[in-house]
């Protein structure tokens, strides 16, 4: 019989984590552009997000009080003089996701800002889009972001992409004592004050990544987007763990030792559904009837779908995130603050690790907004991303087994991603190796003029950035002993990225077991929205 | 430490909007005397159609038969009016962003080298004003200073262009595998297949099914 405080967990109508019996609902799950509906077996863990929280009544009242009360600075009003050089830098599309419904934070923080500048006499004022090595923002998308008002005042003489290739946009500043070089983009760094505009989506974001990264070049990001800081990370979600942090650190703060810059950051809770797909937040559990014919109706008409058809039609709908918090002044500080906000809406603790964890992956990530998520953005998902969602110490077990839930299609947008094809049809049959590829192809593929062009003049990422995709996934490489896609439509993905396969999850919890053994614990981290788990 | 790799550009409608058919209408608007002109413009207009025919089958036994036409025109003046023409009709045809790809290409340490099915007297002023290491384009033949019509063979065209970029990675010593190549035409599929990171630019219909196939990347140069 099970003890009364097992069972007050089994039920705590709170809890984040359910642990799946024999009457549990079927779970659904996303699956590319499509869903899975899935029993799980009997013991197993799921981990849901947290509900999202409360956002701030006002948004412009938060975000003229945080600049008014800034951390470690003194507020806005008083550093903007007349007839200085200001820049406003701002995070890209990557984030949020999927993007939010209009007005984007982005457009109410500038909107704010601007007015303020322009009532204190500031003239010389730009906005660039801290895009670093990331595609340049399309003219509709940089419209979207800011509103229609300010793109037309700015766009497209002083509302721009960053160029980390323009051989006069780019200025060193002085090396940090580990010796990384440290690059910013001539505006930016010529301007009299910077004003950061961050939405931070995940703990990652914002801090010193947001100058250090944001408005860099290659020279200076490979310091630390590199195998060898990526495996001396345990999670890119903390700090402390951190060692992609601490490069970004050590930069930033030379950064800010050379320009005055002035951060407004933002934390959204994570209502990433909203109007008709809203209860894909819930856990099954608590499903109307309403909901699951809705659930069903969704998932019939996106498997007969095209899947162009079926992204565009789950692109359409934005999220209607809400902002939870505004913070302002230096980097540090400022920083702090949003962590600790942005921790309370994505942590739930768990008690330890798993030797099998599933994590289903959905149709979007940072780097495919308006675009198809390829092998290497399935794997970045995977390994990357998701199996960083913790404060430290992984969901899975050293040498456990991910399972994850994609059709792992060869598929690949030539216009975003083109250097991502050469990547994956040439040099992963060659070697999986990250120390191997970086030594042997990084430098290639950043210097081709093909893709160096295709970066500045079109909207492609940079011919690095499949290699950044790769070494992403190093740790989660690393920790586990085997990868399982389930639900892959074909053999030769899989195999490239050194996965197994099998049809179904039924099939991949099978073959997990007979690795890890039958008494196998197992957890599903039932993503999206947004869940970090904090394993105790 | 010298350059290891190059990038190999072809010129007619990757470079330069333009074709051979332009340059040699310059030449034919420009032949000195009124009835010369007349002439040369009007059986170049009636051989338009006859152009179109022969360049869609093949673009070597186009290039031999349209190179008759300079037949009988002095060295001299060939060279001299080449950099009117430059300016006149080849400058104002450049794509904008050709400068940003070949200044590109030379920070990644490549020599760069034009491949042209034309003639090279036609082609030195770009390679000049491009800042182009090499040129490797066809060369008329001149019998007492003035031109036969007859291009001294290979002509660099389709296939040859390849043979050309070979011998001259062997002679340059460099890594043809490492080498950049860069057209518009599948009459260059060979030329683009013999180096190591060929590029479509501004693809005909052939070669961007050719590059989607083979994963090469494809340049819209506006």
């Amino acid at each position: 019989m099970r003890p009364l405080k097992t069972l007050q967990k089994l039920y705590d109508e709170e809890s984040q984590v359910v642990i799946t019996e024999k009457g549990s609902p079927p779970r659904a799950l996303f699956y590319g552009e499509g869903f899975l509906q899935e029993d799980l077996p009997v013991g197993t863990r799921v981990i849901f997000p947290r509900p999202p929280m409360a956002g701030v009544p006002n948004v412009k009242a938060a975000i003229r009080w945080a600049i008014n009360h800034p951390e470690g600075m003194e507020p806005l009003h008083a550093l903007l003089k007349p007839g200085m050089r200001l820049t406003c830098v701002i995070d890209d599309i990557s984030v949020p996701l999927p993007p939010m419904v209009t007005p984007d934070v982005r457009q109410s923080i500038l909107e704010v800002v601007l007015e303020l500048a322009a009532d204190s006499g500031v003239d010389d004022i730009h906005l660039v889009i801290a895009n670093a090595l990331h595609r340049r923002m399309t003219e509709g998308e940089m419209r979207r972001m800011v509103g229609q008002k300010i793109f037309d005042e700015f766009y497209p003489d002083r509302y721009y992409n960053h160029d980390a290739e323009d051989p006069d946009g780019i200025v060193a500043l002085e090396r940090t004592s580990h010796g990384e070089e440290v690059s910013v983009n001539r505006r930016v760094a010529e301007s009299d004050l910077i004003v950061y505009v961050n939405v931070n989506f995940v703990p990652m974001n914002g801090g010193h990544k947001s100058m250090g990264t944001g408005v860099s070049n290659y020279a200076s990001l490979r310091h630390h987007h590199n195998p060898k800081t990526i495996r001396a990370s345990d999670s890119y979600m903390e700090p402390k763990a951190s060692a992609l942090y601490r490069s970004n650190e050590r930069i930033g703060r030379n950064i800010d030792k050379h320009l005055k810059v002035f951060h407004i950051e933002t934390s959204l809770n994570n209502r990433m559904f909203g109007g008709p797909t809203d209860f894909l937040a819930k856990k099954e559990e608590d499903y109307t009837e309403g909901d699951r014919l809705k659930f069903q109706a969704m998932r019939y008409a996106l498997s007969k779908m095209p899947r162009a058809a079926a992204r565009k039609v789950l692109s359409a709908v934005p999220a209607p995130y809400e902002v939870t918090g505004v913070y302002a002044g230096a980097t540090e500080p400022t920083h702090q603050k949003t962590l600790e906000t942005s921790w309370k809406q994505y942590v739930v603790p768990v008690e330890g690790q798993s030797d099998i964890v599933i994590f289903p992956i959905p149709f979007i990530s940072p780097y495919s907004v308006n675009s198809i998520l390829n092998p290497l953005l399935v794997q970045v998902m995977g390994l990357g991303y998701f199996f960083n969602l913790n404060r430290g110490v992984p969901l899975v077990k050293k040498g456990g087994v991910l399972i994850l839930l994609h059709p792992a299609y060869d598929e690949f947008d030539p216009e975003h991603h083109p250097s991502y094809i050469e990547f994956f049809n040439r040099l992963l049959p060659e070697t999986r190796d990250s120390m191997k590829l970086e030594h042997k192809y990084e430098k290639e593929f950043a210097e081709n003029p093909s893709y160096v062009h295709l970066y500045r003049k079109g909207n492609a990422y940079h011919g690095v950035h499949p290699f950044y995709m790769w070494y992403w996934g190093e740790n989660g490489r690393q920790h586990v002993g085997k990868v399982i896609v389930a639900g892959a439509e074909n053999n030769h993905v899989p195999a490239l990225l050194g996965w197994d396969r099998t049809d179904t999850l039924t099939e991949a919890i099978e073959e997990a077991r007979g690795f890890m053994g039958r008494s196998a614990t197992i957890s599903l981290l039932r993503i999206a929205p947004t869940v970090m788990v904090d394993v105790k | 430490m010298p350059p290891q790799k190059a990038a190999f550009f072809d010129v007619d409608g990757t470079l330069v909007k333009t074709n051979v058919v332009h340059v040699y209408a310059y030449y034919a608007m420009n032949r000195g005397s009124v009835l010369g002109i007349a002439g040369r413009t009007l059986s170049t207009a009636l051989s338009v159609p006859l152009f179109g025919v022969m360049d869609a089958l093949d673009r070597k036994t186009f290039n031999e038969f349209f190179y008759r036409y300079y037949a009988g025109l002095s060295e001299d003046r060939l060279i001299t009016i080449a950099e009117d023409m430059f300016e006149d009709v080849l400058q104002p045809a450049l794509f904008e962003q050709s400068q940003d790809l070949i200044d590109q290409a030379r920070r990644s340490g490549c020599k760069v080298v034009l491949v042209t099915g034309a003639l090279d007297f036609t082609m030195r002023p770009l390679a000049r004003h491009l800042g182009a290491d090499d040129l490797i384009a066809n060369k008329m033949q001149f019998v007492g200073g003035k031109a036969t019509g007859k291009v001294i063979p290979p002509i660099i065209e389709g296939a040859n262009k390849a043979n050309a970029i070979r011998a001259y990675c062997v002679k340059e010593n460099l890594s043809l595998d490492k080498c950049h190549g860069y057209s518009d035409s599948a009459s260059d599929y060979a030329m683009l297949a013999v180096v190591g990171r060929p590029t479509a630019v501004n693809p005909d219909l052939r070669l961007r099914s050719i590059a989607r196939a083979y994963n090469w990347p494809i340049l819209d140069l506006k």
